[in-house]
């Protein structure tokens, strides 16, 4: 637990300090701001402005799927890279403990944003009555640190494949993309294009969380992904040796 | 400290080592000398814990490299080839990270300690990516130091350096390898002899010879070329020193020859009375240094002689 944090909290810091961070939360809050922007102002003259502190949820989806891989590009790729892999491997640390502590210091950092994301809730509560659907918002944001997790996950996957960024990158948007289209293979009757579309990653925040229903099933397909990932790095890591 | 039984490592096809066997016992410099590709640094990720063998066995500080890598990790400094810096952390922020994935006890104190004796001291708020190579290098040699291992691997600890740096880094090494096992790798023959308590030479993955650096040499004084000036001419020169039963190689140079005898017998003092009983000034009698290729050569010779007559 103590090798994990130190790697957590270092990775966590390194974001501060990275170009890549500030121009991936750049992204972020200008896309939701003029998104935000163009709501209000079409809907508080007009008066169809609705109390649903989502609005701005649907986009962010959307930017997260293609921002998170930069955010991980650099978590193993780059040590691959400047060969600083040899020296934490060659410490007295285990390989998925590197793997672990990785993800969890982007996770924090992801959390930050998201909770950066919150002003625009607020705001709109301020500007409607009786004020939004707490309950409705809390669910999809759970929704959304769940997605995040997993979007994660799958970019240090990526980057452990990898010594170069870019390469890095595109696999992770590759698969992320992947998994949203085989979403709609649901349309499908067989049960083998069911079996895939429960694959589809938006299905399963969409369909419960982002409506305010907290379905188990939802949390643990995520939570799965995320262990996948995780584990399929660790390997990855591990396998690195033996070549 | 380091026992390794017929190690070898292959990749893919290619044997990068082939069942080499050594021993290093506590308070030894191990030089490990050998041509680039030869295997070095394939054995000193091995017993680094970074890659296991293919086959065969190693145990450091009294774990094996495989079963116990982790102990052997807690154990074992290394300072890799190229050194693994993170540019972004200043000198101390990199050792205390270091320094904390090792659980090093008062690791402030002990950070001071190493940064002062690697002579960082000053720069130690430098960020590391703005260190000169020779910097690097040092604070690469600290991190290696900061756990206070038992055994400590660096692999070509002077390689781009300048010369007054390479004189720093082998006094660092010489003083820090008097309480513990230092195990380091070069191509550079001066440097072995300078530092080591014992070399081994490698090449291809095999090892070819193991000495102390004062035996090796005088088993390879053969391969010396005795270079020789004198005032007569370079022809004439070579028909006398020709007639001598000891000289096997006569070459030709500008003002002289160069002659080289048979192993272990140094032929310049009758090279000397040769010169002076032909009634001949002698202008100059030097031994050129041995070179690394040369020894190669004669190990690879031998040992392709062994292997045809046996």
């Amino acid at each position: 637990m103590r090798i994990i944090s130190i790697i957590a909290a270092r990775e966590f810091r390194r974001y501060y300090i990275s170009p890549i961070a500030y121009a991936g939360a750049a992204i972020i809050f200008i896309i939701l701001g003029g998104v935000f922007v163009m709501n209000i102002g079409f809907g508080l003259p007009t008066g169809s402005l609705r109390p649903d502190g989502r609005m701005v949820l649907q986009p962010l989806v959307i930017i997260l799927m293609l921002v998170t891989p930069a955010f991980t590009m650099r978590l193993l790729a780059e040590e691959q890279q400047e060969g600083t892999l040899e020296l934490l491997l060659t410490a007295p640390v285990r390989d998925w403990e590197v793997v672990l502590g990785k993800w969890l210091g982007s996770f924090g950092f992801l959390l930050v944003i998201l909770a950066g994301t919150w002003i625009f809730p607020i705001i709109i509560n301020r500007f409607t009555v009786p004020g939004i659907d707490q309950g409705a918002l809390l669910s999809a944001y759970i929704g959304l640190v769940a997605l995040v997790a997993a979007l994660l996950a799958i970019g240090l996957f990526a980057s452990s494949l990898f010594s170069n960024q870019p390469a890095a990158y595109l696999t992770a948007v590759g698969i992320t993309l992947s998994l949203w289209v085989v979403g709609g293979m649901r349309a499908g009757s067989s049960a083998f294009s069911q079996a895939i579309a429960y694959l589809g990653i938006l299905n399963h925040y969409y369909d419960n969380l982002y409506q305010g229903v907290i379905h188990l099933t939802d949390l643990i397909f995520f939570a799965s992904l995320t262990a996948l990932a995780l584990f399929l790095a660790s390997q990855v890591v591990e396998s690195r040796r033996w070549r | 400290m380091i026992q390794v039984k017929n190690l070898s490592k292959s990749y893919g096809n290619f044997p990068a080592l082939s069942e080499i066997s050594f021993q290093a016992k506590r308070g030894e410099i191990l030089g490990f000398l050998g041509p680039n590709g030869a295997g070095k640094t394939t054995t000193m990720r091995i017993l680094t814990g970074y890659m296991p063998p293919t086959a065969g066995s190693a145990k450091v500080a009294g774990f094996d490299v495989v079963e116990e890598s982790l102990e052997v990790r807690k154990r074992v400094g290394y300072l890799p080839e190229t050194v693994p810096i993170y540019p972004e952390l200043s000198a101390r922020e990199y050792l205390r990270f270091m320094g904390s994935l090792r659980r090093v006890e008062n690791l402030d104190d002990r950070i001071d300690e190493v940064l002062h004796k690697v002579g960082l001291q000053d720069r130690s708020e430098s960020y590391a990516g703005n260190l000169s190579k020779g910097l690097r290098q040092r604070l690469g040699l600290a991190q290696a130091l900061l756990h206070r291992p038992e055994v400590l691997i660096l692999d070509e600890p002077t390689i781009g350096l300048d010369p007054a740096q390479i004189i720093g880094v082998r006094e660092l090494i010489r003083e820090v390898g008097t309480d513990r096992t230092v195990m380091l790798s070069t191509h550079i023959l001066s440097e072995a002899q300078q530092i080591c308590d014992r070399v081994l030479i490698i090449h291809q993955g095999r090892i070819l010879a193991e000495d102390t650096p004062t035996n090796l040499q005088s088993q390879l004084a053969g391969a010396e070329r005795i270079r020789v000036r004198t005032s007569s001419d370079s022809k004439s020169l070579a028909k006398l020193l020709g007639k001598l039963p000891d000289t096997e190689e006569i070459k030709l140079i500008e003002g002289g020859v160069e002659v080289s005898g048979p192993p272990g017998k140094d032929i310049r003092p009758i090279i000397a009375r040769t010169i002076v009983e032909a009634d001949l000034d002698l202008l100059e009698l030097s031994a050129s240094s041995v070179s690394l290729e040369r020894i190669f050569l004669q190990l690879t010779e031998e040992q392709n002689a062994r292997e045809e007559s046996e």
